[in-house]
């Protein structure tokens, strides 16, 4: 018994002196790679003349961070790995009530959020929580689930999923300012004109995969945004467009005239109300592209979409049409697109080609990367994560008290990405959500299928 | 057994690029028959059945099926005529499942004689039927042969395409395989057009057999007779059994 105790508080001993050496030697490190990169900033004084400044404070903190952090990896969280892969679990794993209603849950949350943040903020402090977190998460929402049709599903690698984004958002702003089109009927329009889009990138890269597609969809996204920047006569180049006319609900216009959904209600006036409308049209929306998604992936145009991913060659020989078959893909992820596009354009009041750079489209793709592709409850997790994060950072103000007042935390958000990316690949490598749902059975689920399904690597 | 030829070919010169894969070829298959062709690596074996299928396409020659012209038919239409393939390396899917393979492969006919015809393949492979939610991806390379033929029976083939069913398989499922094949052929008159380079099993099993060497058929006969061929023996029997 003594001599357990000994060894133990001995293994104790000797962890905590590596721990102290490892964290030192990465402290050392982080000095020696820092000093010049964060310890010198160069500024140009009054005379015009670039001088340099130390800043020894930020680069201790750097240092610091990782000499701490590396002592905590080596004594608490690899052992505690280690201890874990000891005692590993069997794989059956009883769920508990929250995994298994996970999506009720959710979905009955997100219904009853706008009521929430009305109550706890008030109406005008809701507008952050409903605008901010909420409109904007379930556009990226959208927008993932809508390319996880093409990336996913298809297993078509689009780097230009942003080019349909933005023919639904301009298809919107120019029909209604142009023709004062309404945007129930311009919605549908959107979609329609994206998915047609979609087509005609569908068509030259038909017989283009992986990489060779990646690189053409990439040039597709930006030849639509120069369009949209040069083609200044319709399009207003780099200005936008601006005052597009905003959603109406049955005819009820958000303003604050005398017959807006304020007045006509009796409640004060406030733009928190077109905020709330605009919450329940994205989650409607992004319902329908999951409603969409789950029906199509039980029918054969959807088997054939994901035979499609796992052997084209195969899919041929079983008389599967890949022409149809990958431009209906191209198409219906855009239309999505093209619906989240004309939302979006009803939200901002104001679309320019700003909007739709390829980092847009990276984060899409990184979202639906992370989320699994072809999980959508993956795919909603990881865009609250990666896009709530990101609104997240605009209100960690007290960072300005560690790192100087023109610290401005939001600019660290593709910092963000990268680190989860980096984690979940690490972890979680087909990400949050990796396996896939079948989609049919012979007659019910059998049980061992579960434990037999994990995939293996390939 | 025979009867009428269903798939004949006629002079097919097949191209990689610059480089001839086939140098005209003839093959005839007849209705109810097992045909084999039996070749060494590189012989052009592949290529001929990948042409059949249309991809690549023929340069000259013919492919007649069923009395039609298939050779510049799109891969996808000559599935559709029922030419049933199970392809080199298996090619199933992966991450779907077994059964999902098998509605794969009832596409054709949009899955309406579905649950009949998958009651029969998990009779002929008892194993797909064990196995049949899991991924196939995970199965064994001789359940994943299986799920393979089990897939392309399930377009209900007027002729079934297979491209080395024994391809990297132990004995004895390789003899599970081939007794599955020859049943089907007996009992529902399946025409099967066979690649093999076990030579020994397929000519054993054929009506009618190919031999090829650098793009071009050297010998044909039945299956007996080429196993009773001095020159056949010599090189793909005796050779492989020493």
């Amino acid at each position: 018994m003594a001599d357990n105790n000994a060894a133990s508080v001995r293994a104790d001993d000797s962890l905590f002196q590596k721990g102290i050496k490892e964290g030192l030697f990465a402290g050392a490190i982080s000095f020696g790679m820092f000093l010049l990169y964060i310890g010198i900033v160069t500024e140009q004084n009054i005379h015009n003349e670039l001088v340099y400044r130390f800043r020894w404070g930020l680069l201790a903190a750097f240092v610091i961070i990782a000499a701490v952090g590396r002592f905590l990896i080596v004594t608490v969280v690899q052992p505690w790995v280690a201890a874990r892969k000891a005692n590993a679990k069997p794989a059956v794993e009883e769920k508990g009530f929250f995994s298994k209603n996970f999506l009720k849950i959710a979905l009955v949350f997100l219904v009853f959020y706008p009521i929430l943040a009305v109550t706890l903020a008030g109406t005008q402090g809701s507008l952050k929580y409903v605008d901010n977190f909420g409109i904007q998460i379930l556009i990226y929402v959208m927008l993932a689930w809508g390319l996880n049709i093409v990336v996913g599903l298809a297993g078509l690698l689009d780097l230009g999923y942003v080019a349909f984004y933005a023919v639904g958002a301009y298809s919107y702003a120019l029909l209604s300012s142009y023709f004062g089109l309404s945007f129930w009927l311009l919605l549908p329009i959107s979609g329609i004109l994206a998915a047609l889009w979609g087509m005609i990138l569908g068509f030259p890269v038909l017989r283009l995969r992986g990489d060779y597609l990646a690189i053409v969809t990439l040039a597709f996204g930006e030849i639509i945004r120069l369009v949209l920047i040069n083609w200044t006569d319709v399009t207003k180049g780099t200005f936008g467009i601006s005052s597009i006319p905003k959603a109406t609900l049955f005819g009820i216009k958000f303003d604050a005239s005398k017959e807006g959904f304020a007045a006509l209600f009796g409640l004060a006036p406030s733009s928190a109300y077109y905020k709330i409308f605009l919450f329940y049209l994205i989650l409607a929306l992004c319902l329908l592209t999951a409603y969409v998604t789950i029906r199509l992936r039980r029918m054969p145009i959807g088997r054939a979409w994901e035979a499609l991913r796992e052997d084209e060659i195969a899919c041929r020989a079983l008389g599967i049409n890949t022409v149809t078959t990958k431009l209906t893909a191209f198409a219906t992820g855009a239309m999505f697109g093209g619906f989240a596009g004309s939302f979006f354009a009803a939200r901002q009041g104001f679309v320019s080609p700003d909007s739709f750079i390829f980092m847009e489209s990276a984060i899409i793709l990184a979202i639906v990367v992370l989320g699994g592709m072809g999980s959508l409850t993956g795919i909603a997790i990881a865009a609250v994560a990666m896009i709530g994060g990101t609104e997240l950072l605009r209100e960690m103000e007290f960072l300005k008290h560690i790192f100087g007042d023109d610290f401005t935390p939001e600019l660290y958000r593709m910092l963000l990405f990268g680190a989860a990316m980096v984690l979940v690949m690490l972890f979680k490598p087909r990400g949050f959500v990796g396996s896939r749902e079948p989609t049919a059975f012979l007659k019910e689920r059998k049980n061992v299928s579960s434990s037999f399904t994990k995939e293996g690597h390939g | 057994m025979s009867g009428q030829p269903l798939l004949k070919v006629r002079g097919v010169e097949t191209y990689y690029g610059n480089i001839r894969a086939l140098n005209g070829v003839d093959v005839e298959v007849n209705q109810g028959e097992i045909a084999c062709l039996i070749g060494a690596n590189g012989a052009g074996k592949s290529t001929l059945m990948m042409t059949i299928c249309g991809s690549p396409q023929a340069r000259t020659g013919q492919v007649i099926f069923d009395g039609r012209d298939i050779t510049r038919m799109p891969t996808h239409e000559i599935a559709r005529l029922r030419i049933a393939q199970s392809p080199e390396g298996r090619r199933i899917f992966p991450r779907m499942t077994v059964y999902e393979n098998l509605q794969m492969g009832a596409s054709l006919d949009n899955l309406k004689y579905f649950d009949e015809d998958v009651k029969r393949i998990f009779k002929l492979f008892p194993r797909l039927e064990e196995r049949q939610s899991q991924r196939g991806g995970t199965l064994s390379g001789g359940e994943q042969q299986m799920l393979s033929i089990g897939r392309a029976l399930m377009a209900r083939p007027k002729l079934l395409l297979l491209d080395e069913p024994s391809l990297g398989l132990a004995p004895l499922i390789v003899k599970q395989i081939f007794e599955a094949i020859k049943e089907l052929n007996k009992t529902e008159g399946l025409t099967v057009f066979l690649v093999e380079q076990n030579a020994f099993a397929a000519l054993r099993l054929s009506d009618r057999a190919y031999v090829m060497v650098n793009g071009h058929v050297t010998m044909q006969g039945s299956g007996k007779e080429l196993l009773a061929n001095p020159e056949v023996r010599a090189a793909y029997l005796e050779g492989g059994r020493h």
